[in-house]
């Protein structure tokens, strides 16, 4: 088993690998997203105070998710490469960010969107808006480092620290958002509240969230296999590879 | 149920197309971004392999 | 991994310690252009907001510790720098001395520089928004034990920016999400205790933060100072 993880970590072989994956994670989040779509904006109900402007939670909810998930898989990663020297977890850290950095921005236009006709309006610091705006900054700051450092090596581990220390950070910047957030409102008003959600309204939010997840995969995976082809541009195989193409 | 009742969204269309329209966008520019930097490498390993022919 | 502390890394420590304090002394710019920012800082806000005693009274604590931040953040990018560029971290490293502890000396003399003034002028600019001294000592307080922080969480961001020609800005937009707990607690346990609440939780949870950096903190610096050297 761990052999075959060595193997896999050579960056050849997850060329490769991956390239056998993305289909796996691509038609799925093709099929998802139109189920999700279709049950969240024509099937589901409209809510009975929000009308139909509660529809925009089945993409702010599922970006909020994927928005930590994202930097969770990415310090994983980063970690992995650092404790065993792996070159492709190091390559698939680096595609991580800036999908990450975009759900987090979708996170944060569609809370906005969701909030004018909610409370009039276009911002409102309430704890998940603050935390995803921190957050977003987090990625910034990631990805800034990553395209600061020449040597693609060094800024890989660079960023694989920063990565980790980011991720410690999360919980304790969600935990004294929230903190702060309620001690200035009160604990009784959340305005993004999660009131009760109904069964018809759960099903596509968690449709919406597999799909975003599957295509987050088949996006990164995509991203690594050309920064892997980059790094590796003066190899045979690479050069097989692109006369096969 | 009519298309208008659907598309005006009970008059918050600007609000849920917005962020629907703006979800699709972004994810579409994060899908074609790898496709495209392919073929962009692609075509430059095949020039930097035609220059280390000549040399 | 990590070995003991001896009778010689301790006498490293000491020594090291010292010699910062000496060259600190010959670079006196590094550290009180910071603090001249901090006062100067504050004394804007006044001027944009307007004199009113009550509005000043309540985003004092804020203010006060988002400027003590700015001026943190203005003296991280020196902290490692000069010895960076001279090569003798380099020679730090290839000591036998745990790597870790010695930066933890470095971010000491760091704090013990840009930190504890910024304690001590505090009350100078509590007088300037009217802060009450009960208010005034609770922010001391709080500075006193997240001053710290701000110096150890950036050390991380001064040791992984410390390669780059251009790092201090990098380096702000490193630092600034992680100091924004710090920001929270410290600020609004004034405002807190101000209100009549009380505020030992608050203190507790500042006085974790520290005690996580203190651990975590030093590892993450001299881990990506590493890479910096290369």
């Amino acid at each position: 088993m761990f052999k075959a993880i060595t193997k896999l970590a050579s960056l050849r072989n997850f060329y490769f690998f991956a390239g056998k994956l993305i289909p796996w994670f691509g038609w799925p989040t093709l099929i998802l997203l139109l189920v999700g779509l279709y049950w969240g904006l024509v099937v589901a109900p409209p809510d009975y105070q929000q009308k139909d402007s509660y529809r925009i939670i089945f993409i702010h909810v599922p970006a909020a998710w994927m928005s930590l998930f994202i930097y969770m898989v990415m310090a994983f990663s980063a970690a992995a490469s650092l404790i065993w020297k792996t070159k492709a977890s190091e390559v698939f850290a680096n595609s991580c960010a800036p999908i990450g950095a975009a759900f987090t921005f979708l996170a944060l236009a569609t809370g906005s969107l969701w909030g004018k006709p909610m409370w009039g309006t276009w911002w409102e610091w309430d704890a998940r808006l603050t935390s995803e705006l921190v957050l977003l900054f987090l990625y910034l700051g990631y990805i800034a480092l990553q395209s600061a450092i020449e040597d693609r090596r060094t800024a890989a581990r660079a960023t694989a620290i920063l990565a980790i220390v980011g991720v410690v950070n999360i919980p304790i910047i969600h935990f004294s958002v929230e903190w702060w957030f309620t001690l200035h409102q009160g604990p009784t008003v959340t305005k993004m509240g999660k009131a009760s959600m109904d069964s018809s309204m759960l099903i596509p939010l968690l449709i919406m969230a597999v799909a975003f997840k599957t295509y987050f995969f088949t996006v990164a995976l995509m991203r690594s296999r050309n920064e892997i082809l980059e790094r590796e541009s003066h190899t045979k195989w690479v050069q097989e590879e692109r006369e096969r193409l | 149920m009519k298309l208008i009742e659907f598309l005006s969204m009970d008059g918050y269309y600007l609000y849920v197309w917005l962020s629907f329209g703006l979800a699709i966008v972004v994810m579409l520019a994060l899908l074609n971004n790898p496709i495209k930097r392919k073929t962009q490498l692609l075509k430059q390993l095949g020039r930097k392999k035609k220059r280390g022919k000549r040399s | 991994m990590s070995r003991s502390v001896s009778q010689s890394s301790s006498r490293a420590m000491l020594e090291l310690f010292r010699r910062d304090l000496k060259l600190a002394g010959r670079n006196k710019s590094e550290w009180l252009n910071p603090l001249l920012f901090f006062i100067f800082a504050a004394i804007l806000f006044p001027l944009g907001i307007g004199p009113d005693s009550a509005i000043l009274t309540q985003i004092a604590p804020g203010i006060i510790w988002v400027v003590a931040l700015l001026a943190a953040l203005l003296s991280l990018d020196s902290m490692f720098r000069s010895d960076y560029e001279d090569g003798s971290l380099e020679q730090v490293v290839l000591t036998p001395h745990p790597f870790s502890l010695l930066i933890l000396t470095k971010i000491s003399v760091h704090w013990l520089l840009t930190g504890v003034p910024l304690i001590l002028l505090s009350p100078l600019l509590a007088t300037f928004f009217h802060l009450d001294s009960g208010a005034t000592f609770i922010l001391m307080k709080t500075l006193l034990l997240g001053t710290p922080v701000l110096s150890l969480v950036g050390a991380i961001g001064s040791a992984l920016t410390v390669g780059l020609r251009r790092g201090s800005m990098l380096l702000s937009l490193l630092v600034l999400p992680l100091y924004v707990p710090v920001l929270i607690f410290g600020a609004n346990a004034v405002a807190a205790s101000s209100a009549g609440l009380d505020i030992g939780g608050h203190l507790m949870i500042i006085a974790s933060l520290l005690v996580l950096s203190i651990t975590l903190a030093p590892l993450a610096a001299a881990a990506a100072l590493r890479i910096s050297i290369g």
